[in-house]
């Protein structure tokens, strides 16, 4: 048995939840004061994740970086793997948005891709 | 190369004094630690022209104020300096201290101040309406006035460098030293130099040099003043430049109208030790605003204050300028304790430690010096139609890069490539303005450092806000210093 | 001199929306005049997802958000001239802009939309008191040099105010490898998302200290240590409760300020709550035919919001320009905010103006919580809705109908206040 302390995302009032865990499993929310913190609740605990954006190098495009997000969310505890892959990333102009620039980043399934366009020069 | 003189120190006190040096035939060289002129006390002032009616009768400090201040029409003219006469005020709040504005008013009329009045209640409200309700008079001195201090510097270096004067940044001298034949070596971090004469402009460090040479002490003591620069929007609070009553201190925490439209509200007057230490503090920013609303009314505490700052007063315990070539020392010249009012003596200044080498030295005028110089074009002065045909000239005019101030490309182009031009992001501040309006930089730094990349070749990670370690971004992001 | 139906300054959020829909609604010529070299504005630097939410039912990056509304204006045609600078705005809507290829160009509008957005409030507005160093930014600043040009402004980080721009460059700079120590904000509460606080510090490690100012700052050449201290109720600090954290960076999130200065030069009046000009239903301002939208209006939360205000703007600006700047007659109807609620956009309403609904937007100023939003007409409470929470941070609205308002009886005020039951 497990207690997690957690605020709540949802809206602005950011309720204090505490998550009790059994075995991986959730067994009681308490602290929400509507349905959807027992939803993040459950889901922050068991599998927590994030959409990371960040920026990589572009060479002979008419700005120097690209910005870039993954594709979808990824684990949370995979973030800085996906940093890495992000940092080493040299690509050409011109990319646009949606152009896959890693396809499967840190093994997560997830590609990560272009949310601007940067024309060669 | 052995120069005839090296002054030390780029402020007004040296740049004054080596534009009146070059109007001779003479090697002039001055040597300043920072990389920039107009980087110690001459860049953190009240910046106010003052009438001349503070300093006691017959003292060094009365006579070069009166002359310096009626030296600044011509130099105003002849070097593009922002420059008016605005007229000052001093304030008196309590009935039974207006005997104080007499005394000044005497002293001002010996020192040969022009034009003082002693003003009723109701004259000096007419003149000035936000004074404070409690005003019971006020001496009002017409010759008072306002200056860019950056400029003003700045435009004697620059005419001093055009007619032939050297000047070494980042350079500080370490020793100085006299040999056998009377030739003074002065050691910096930079390698040594010689020179006939030396003229100690040191600011808040003169005492060093002096001491350094002389076995007669002096001590200057770093008096700080932290001032509030309030918006544009509050610009046209007062007209005038408002004193109160002077203490021992000094002249209190005034409040005047700057030649650009801002309102400046300072200084407090802390004695430190510290020849560096310009970080003002709470308690000095809380006191600015309580002292100056004694005098003027509504003054806004707050959110119109667009920046803060502190800068040091060279202060002699004497109060009193020491210029003169010290017996102990042979050709060597101090020009030490200059302290307010020396924004407004520096060009007598000048003249004076001039008059000194030339008297010993005796040389000849040059025929070709001009003591001419044109500033950077203001394109917000122009008619639309001259700036349009500016812009057509140079397009870079017609790219404004600080939104607030609205200075444009061409503008800035213009202080880097003009002799002794900016090569950071201070150096095109006080050239141009560029930064120093209400979003205090934050738009245009990252514009302004391209500029200076493109123009210079200066790496983006080597571009400093004022020189030494003072680096504005710190690397490539994405640890690709090898491959971009 | 050049002659447009509508000229719209600033060619963001909400100079786009409003150029798309007024195009929609008729207007043939528009031309938009932005500042920088591409459209898009300030979005084009967030790069960070959890845009348009509300707009397009899916979470978009800034780039992408702006990059729908610039295609739109690219499929519809509409005018735009980059890099030009607007000088001046006169009160018979002659706008003087600037530019490196045309100079100074003067265009006769039919209408103006301001649209020029915000800037931050930077370290003077809060006197500081400490060294003035390098390695001091607003966080706009430091976004722009890390995600547009690719610099790192510094390695080890302090931010002051916990706005969303100071939350999301906390993990923008810890992403990119610097050490966010410490996130101080001088109220009790964060201006910011409940979400940017668990998604940008919680999952870093990241401390936030409210109730917590800077008070010294050191360093005489780049930042070397930041001192902060807890504020009392008065705001001021606590004795003894220092703490000196060394860095090389403090960033400023402190506020953002509508950019009014055309607007103020060309005499539009203003509201000194908002920092923004005072508006009508129909959002125009006091200068007939300026018509103005988004953060130089009055900051907003969410882009979405942008969005949708401009649009009406737009609509609005086509509508004055095909009546040929007729008057509409009606009573003018005035909004009050009071008890809580700081301001209101609009501020006046002419009935005969309105949409058949108007959203009226407004911000509080405080936290409440299990708090009524009501709205009086006249001396009469016509609406009582219940909130389980009110932020500052957040832009809250009620929805007026115009049915309602004109069979009220000499109805001359509305008021906006924050009741307990």
């Amino acid at each position: 048995m497990e207690t997690r302390e957690l605020t709540c995302i949802g809206c602005p009032m950011g309720c204090l939840l505490t998550v009790e865990i059994d075995k991986g499993e959730v067994t009681s929310v308490a602290g929400n004061t509507c349905p959807n913190g027992e939803r993040y609740a459950k889901k922050e605990v068991t599998n927590p994740t994030r959409i990371v954006t960040s920026t990589v190098v572009i060479k002979n495009g008419d700005k120097p970086r690209l910005s870039v997000k993954t594709k979808s969310d990824i684990p949370k505890d995979k973030i800085f793997q996906v940093m890495k892959e992000i940092d080493a990333v040299r690509i050409d102009a011109p990319k646009h948005i949606g152009d896959i620039i890693i396809e499967n980043v840190a093994d997560t399934g997830v590609p990560v891709i272009a949310t601007r366009n940067v024309e060669s020069i | 190369m052995t120069y005839d003189v090296i002054i030390i120190g780029a402020g007004v006190s040296g740049a004054a004094s080596a534009r009146e040096l070059s109007k001779y035939k003479l090697n002039v060289c001055v040597l300043e630690k920072a990389e920039d002129v107009c980087s110690g006390t001459s860049k953190a002032n009240s910046a106010i022209i003052h009438a001349g009616f503070d300093a006691p009768e017959g003292s060094l400090m009365a006579k070069l104020n009166v002359e310096g201040n009626q030296m600044m029409d011509r130099l105003a003219e002849d070097l593009d300096i922002p420059f008016k006469r605005n007229g000052s005020l001093v304030v008196c709040i309590h009935k039974e201290e207006l005997g104080v504005l007499k005394d000044l008013y005497d002293r001002g009329v010996a020192n040969g101040v022009e034009g003082l009045k002693i003003l009723s209640r109701e004259e000096a409200l007419a003149l000035e309406p936000n004074l404070s309700d409690n005003v019971e008079g006020a001496l009002y001195a017409p010759t008072g006035g306002i200056v860019c201090p950056f400029i003003l510097n700045i435009a004697m270096a620059e005419n001093a460098n055009t007619n032939g004067v050297d000047f070494r940044f980042n350079t500080e001298v370490e020793h100085l030293s006299r040999d056998d034949d009377g030739i003074w070596h002065i050691r910096t971090n930079n390698g040594e130099y010689t020179a006939k004469y030396v003229v100690n402009a040191a600011g808040v460090h003169a005492d060093i040099f002096h001491n350094m040479v002389s076995s007669n002490k002096i001590h200057i003591t770093p008096r700080r003043g932290d001032y509030c620069l309030l918006d544009k929007e509050m610009g046209g609070h007062v007209s005038h430049t408002i004193f109160p009553q002077p203490t021992k201190y000094g002249k209190g925490v005034l409040v005047s109208p700057t030649v650009h439209g801002n309102l400046i509200v300072g200084p407090t007057a802390i004695d430190i030790e510290d020849k560096e230490a310009t970080a003002t503090t709470q308690e000095g920013i809380d006191s600015l605003i309580e002292k100056a609303s004694m005098n003027v009314k509504d003054l806004p505490v707050g959110r119109k204050v667009i920046t803060s700052f502190a800068g040091l007063r060279a202060h002699e315990e004497h109060h009193e300028f020491i210029i003169k070539e010290l017996p102990d020392a042979p050709h060597f010249i101090d020009c030490a304790g200059i302290e307010s009012p020396g924004l407004t003596s520096c060009p007598a200044i000048g003249k004076m430690v001039a008059d000194i080498i030339c008297d010993l030295e005796k040389p000849e005028k040059k025929t070709d010096w001009n003591g001419k110089r044109k500033g950077i074009i203001d394109p917000n002065a122009l008619t639309l139609e001259e700036r349009n045909e500016l812009i057509k000239k140079n397009p870079a005019y017609g790219n404004i890069v600080c939104r607030c101030e609205s200075i444009s490309e061409g503008e800035i182009l213009d202080a880097i490539h003009r002799p002794l031009g900016a090569r950071s992001l201070d150096g095109v501040k006080r050239r141009t303005r560029a930064g120093m309006g209400r979003c205090q930089a934050g738009f245009c730094s990252p514009r302004v450092m391209e500029i200076i990349n493109r123009e210079l070749g200066i790496p983006m990670e080597k571009i400093t806000k004022s020189g030494g370690r003072s680096n504005i971004v710190l690397e490539r992001s994405k640890a690709v210093k090898g491959d971009e | 001199m050049l002659a447009y139906d509508i000229v719209i300054i600033g060619g963001g959020p909400a100079g786009l929306a409003a150029a798309a829909s007024a195009k929609k609604a008729d207007t043939d010529s528009i031309l938009i005049l932005e500042r920088d070299h591409e459209l898009g504005g300030i979005l084009n630097q967030c790069i960070h997802n959890g845009f348009g939410l509300h707009t397009f039912k899916e979470e978009l990056t800034g780039p992408e958000y702006a990059y729908r509304f610039e295609k739109e204006v690219y499929d519809l045609g509409i005018e735009y001239k980059l890099n030009t600078m607007v000088m001046d705005i006169s009160p018979d809507r002659v706008v003087t802009a600037m530019n490196r290829t045309d100079g100074m160009i003067q265009i006769k509008a039919g209408a103006v939309i301001l649209a020029m957005g915000c800037r931050e409030r930077p370290r003077g507005a809060l006197n500081t008191p400490g060294y003035r160093p390098a390695g001091i930014f607003s966080a706009g600043t430091a976004q722009r040099l890390v995600n547009i040009e690719g610099y790192l402004p510094g390695r080890e980080v302090v931010i002051l105010g916990s706005g969303d721009i100071g939350l999301i460059m906390a993990r923008r700079m810890t992403l990119e490898g610097a050490k966010v120590k410490v996130v101080a904000e001088v109220m009790p509460y964060s201006g910011g998302l409940k979400r940017n606080i668990v998604q940008c510090l919680d999952d870093y490690g990241i401390p936030l200290k409210l109730s917590h100012t800077v008070i010294d700052i050191e360093g005489k050449e780049r930042v070397t240590a930041v001192t902060i201290a807890e504020v009392g109720p008065d705001r001021k600090p606590v004795p003894g409760t220092e703490e000196r954290y060394t860095c090389d960076t403090l960033l400023l999130s402190v506020g953002l300020i509508p950019e009014n200065e055309l607007s103020r030069s060309a005499g539009v009046e203003m509201s000194p709550i908002t920092n923004g000009p005072v508006v009508n239903e129909s959002l125009e301002t006091s200068i007939p035919g300026v018509f103005a939208c988004g953060n130089v209006l009055h900051v907003h939360d969410l882009v979405d919001y942008v969005s949708e205000e401009a649009k009406r703007a737009g609509e609005n600006a086509a509508k004055y320009v095909q009546s040929k700047g007729e008057e509409i007659s009606g009573d003018v109807i005035k909004l009050v905010a009071t008890d809580g609620a700081r301001y209101t956009v609009p501020s006046t309403i002419n009935v005969n103006r309105m949409d058949d609904l108007l959203t009226v937007r407004f911000r509080v100023g405080a936290v409440y919580q299990d708090a009524y939003v009501s709205v009086y007409f006249n001396d009469e409470r016509v609406m009582h809705n219940k909130k389980r929470v009110l932020a500052p941070g957040e832009m809250e609205n009620v929805i007026l109908q115009k049915a309602k308002i004109a069979s009220f009886p000499d109805l001359k005020t509305i008021t906006v206040k924050i009741e307990k039951e």
